[in-house]
């Protein structure tokens, strides 16, 4: 572990700041575009991120400390959480700091924090949200670590950064199980980053809130780190998903030109991974609140059969 | 032997397995009659695709007749048949309530549990690279089966049996090299005559007891409303 690479590993984790906000932003244009409205600049989240911090930070008078460190601790586990996944190089330390189930025990403390300050200030809206919140993770969880378990399986290994290593070694196979762990976690990533079909991010209709009826009561500085910690969730998830399955073009050297490849290369997946995403937010519509077990059950049976498959029909005596 | 032993079209017909089996967990756990068969005719064109790949990866070319065949059989016509069925009956919009989908899919997999358990010593022996293959198919057959068993309206059944033989014939490719012409043939219509008959019995079992609920044949009595037990311990 040379100093370089602790350089280019914080490099990293600045570029997931910059990128989060564009991710959104074109997720937010393309889907615009698809409801033939013109929609915002790519660059408006920036904008809006801006006017939150320059805005005054008011806390409810029934606020408890809780409620002012939760944001900062949202957006540091978040944050942490993504600096764990290989986004333009493979060899880093971060990466071998922390595994997948570390990565997904970061993401449960964060939303632990976020439930906690749902329920914090009192109102209504805020631990309803927190409790959906809660039904939607115990369900996505299970899915998400089968999954995962799916590509620990194959790689031996449950380092992210083993995984790439061995799948990029193996070259281009047609694994059965990595489809169905594929689709099993587009649908976790779904339901954990609040989109279309479980959450309308866009709502302002707090009865039909899940993540956004946990942040009514923040304003300023706070509701932009809260703001800013789910766009990196789902970059974060967008980085998984492209980088994990199809890992080629990711830096496998430190040399500038390897990187600067790296980050062209992850900014195509990540653009092409947000026209699927607003296409599928414009034709599909929001689902009622009790058929999201059906959805998050159809994940884990994808996750299970991914499972499965690797144990039938790849694995040679 | 992994999966980086073998060439890309050996990959793609495992992918396809393992694609048909997800199909038939499609199939247990969806409600809407017009979508199931569609399912199933979708699995009837994975299943054709396999014979087609096997066919390439096999040099085996008795193998592109059975695919043909597959094809235009149980990916086009039978649904095709089911579907107008469906429409003359009027259940275009019909929905199945299910009782306890979750466990019954938890069953699913503990089927394909058993049945690589099942499959394995036969694994063990050496054959050609389709033998992983042979516990998918059993675990299709039992599907079919079991979505027999947890269905109670005569289409869903009947889509269970038809799938049933898709996955029969998927062990018959994976195991061998195909049936013989004659048996494929013999299997082919007989399917396609059940098919039929089926349709004749919809009508039979709707007209009889206004539904095609299979669960209200168990009832005996006329009249739907009173329970049959019931009313032979009032009798009495």
């Amino acid at each position: 572990m040379s100093l370089l690479s602790w350089y280019v590993a914080c490099i990293q984790a600045l570029l997931i700041l910059g990128l989060a906000p564009l991710l959104i932003g074109w997720v937010r244009r393309v889907r615009a575009f698809l409801q033939n409205r013109r929609g915002a600049p790519v660059f408006q989240p920036y904008l809006d991120l801006y006017k939150l911090m320059l805005k005054e930070t008011r806390v409810g008078h029934t606020a408890s400390p809780l409620f002012r460190a939760a944001p900062y601790a949202i957006f540091v586990s978040t944050w942490l959480a993504a600096a764990t996944v290989p986004l333009i190089a493979l060899d880093l330390p971060t990466a071998w700091i922390a595994d997948i189930i570390a990565l997904v025990g970061l993401l449960a403390l964060g939303r632990f924090f976020l439930a906690l300050a749902g329920m914090d200030v009192g109102t209504a809206f805020g631990g309803m949200g927190a409790s959906r919140e809660m039904l939607v993770s115990a369900l996505a969880e299970p899915a998400m670590l089968m999954a995962i378990f799916t590509l620990a399986m194959t790689a031996h290994s449950t380092n992210l950064v083993s995984v790439m290593e061995s799948h990029l070694a193996d070259g281009f196979i047609l694994r059965p199980s990595y489809l169905f762990a594929f689709f099993a976690l587009i649908l976790v990533a779904l339901a954990e980053c609040g989109r279309i079909p479980i959450d309308n991010p866009t709502t302002h209709l707090e009865l039909t809130m899940i993540h956004e009826a946990m942040l009514l009561e923040y304003t300023g500085h706070h509701l932009a780190l809260m703001e800013l910690a789910a766009w990196i969730k789902l970059l974060l998830y967008g980085v998984l998903l492209a980088n994990v399955f199809l890992p080629w073009g990711v830096g496998q050297g430190l040399d500038p030109l390897t990187l600067g490849r790296g980050l062209g290369i992850l900014i195509l997946k990540l653009a092409i991974l947000g026209v699927a995403l607003a296409v599928g937010e414009t034709v599909l519509a929001k689902m009622r609140l009790f058929r999201v077990p059906l959805f998050l059950n159809l994940a884990f049976l994808l996750a299970l059969l991914g499972l499965l498959s690797h144990v039938i029909l790849e694995v040679g005596s | 032997m992994t999966l980086n032993a073998l060439t890309l079209l050996q990959q793609f017909l495992i992918l396809l397995a393992g694609l048909s089996l997800f199909v038939s967990f499609i199939l247990i756990a969806q409600p809407r009659l017009v979508a199931a068969i569609h399912s199933f005719a979708w699995q009837g064109v994975l299943v054709s695709a396999l014979t087609l790949t096997a066919a390439m990866t096999n040099q085996a070319p008795p193998l592109y007749f059975s695919a043909g065949l597959t094809l235009v059989l149980k990916g086009l016509f039978i649904p095709w048949l089911l579907h107008r069925l469906a429409l003359r009956l009027g259940l275009e919009g019909h929905s199945e309530t299910l009782r306890w989908p979750e466990l019954v899919l938890l069953a699913g997999v503990f089927l394909v549990i058993f049945s690589y358990w099942l499959v394995e010593p036969m694994v063990e022996r050496e054959l050609i690279f389709t033998r992983n293959i042979i516990a998918v198919s059993l675990a299709v057959v039992l599907l079919g089966f079991l979505m027999m068993v947890f269905r109670t309206q005569a289409v869903a059944q009947v889509l269970g049996f038809m799938s049933m033989e898709n996955g029969l014939f998927l062990a018959a490719v994976s195991a061998t090299t195909g049936m013989p012409m004659v048996v494929e043939l013999g299997v082919a219509f007989d399917v396609l005559v059940a098919a039929v008959l089926f349709g004749v019995f919809f009508f039979q079992i709707r007209e009889s007891i206004d539904s095609l609920d299979v669960d209200r044949l168990n009832r005996l009595a006329e009249t739907p409303d009173v329970e049959p037990m019931l009313s032979e311990e009032i009798g009495e």
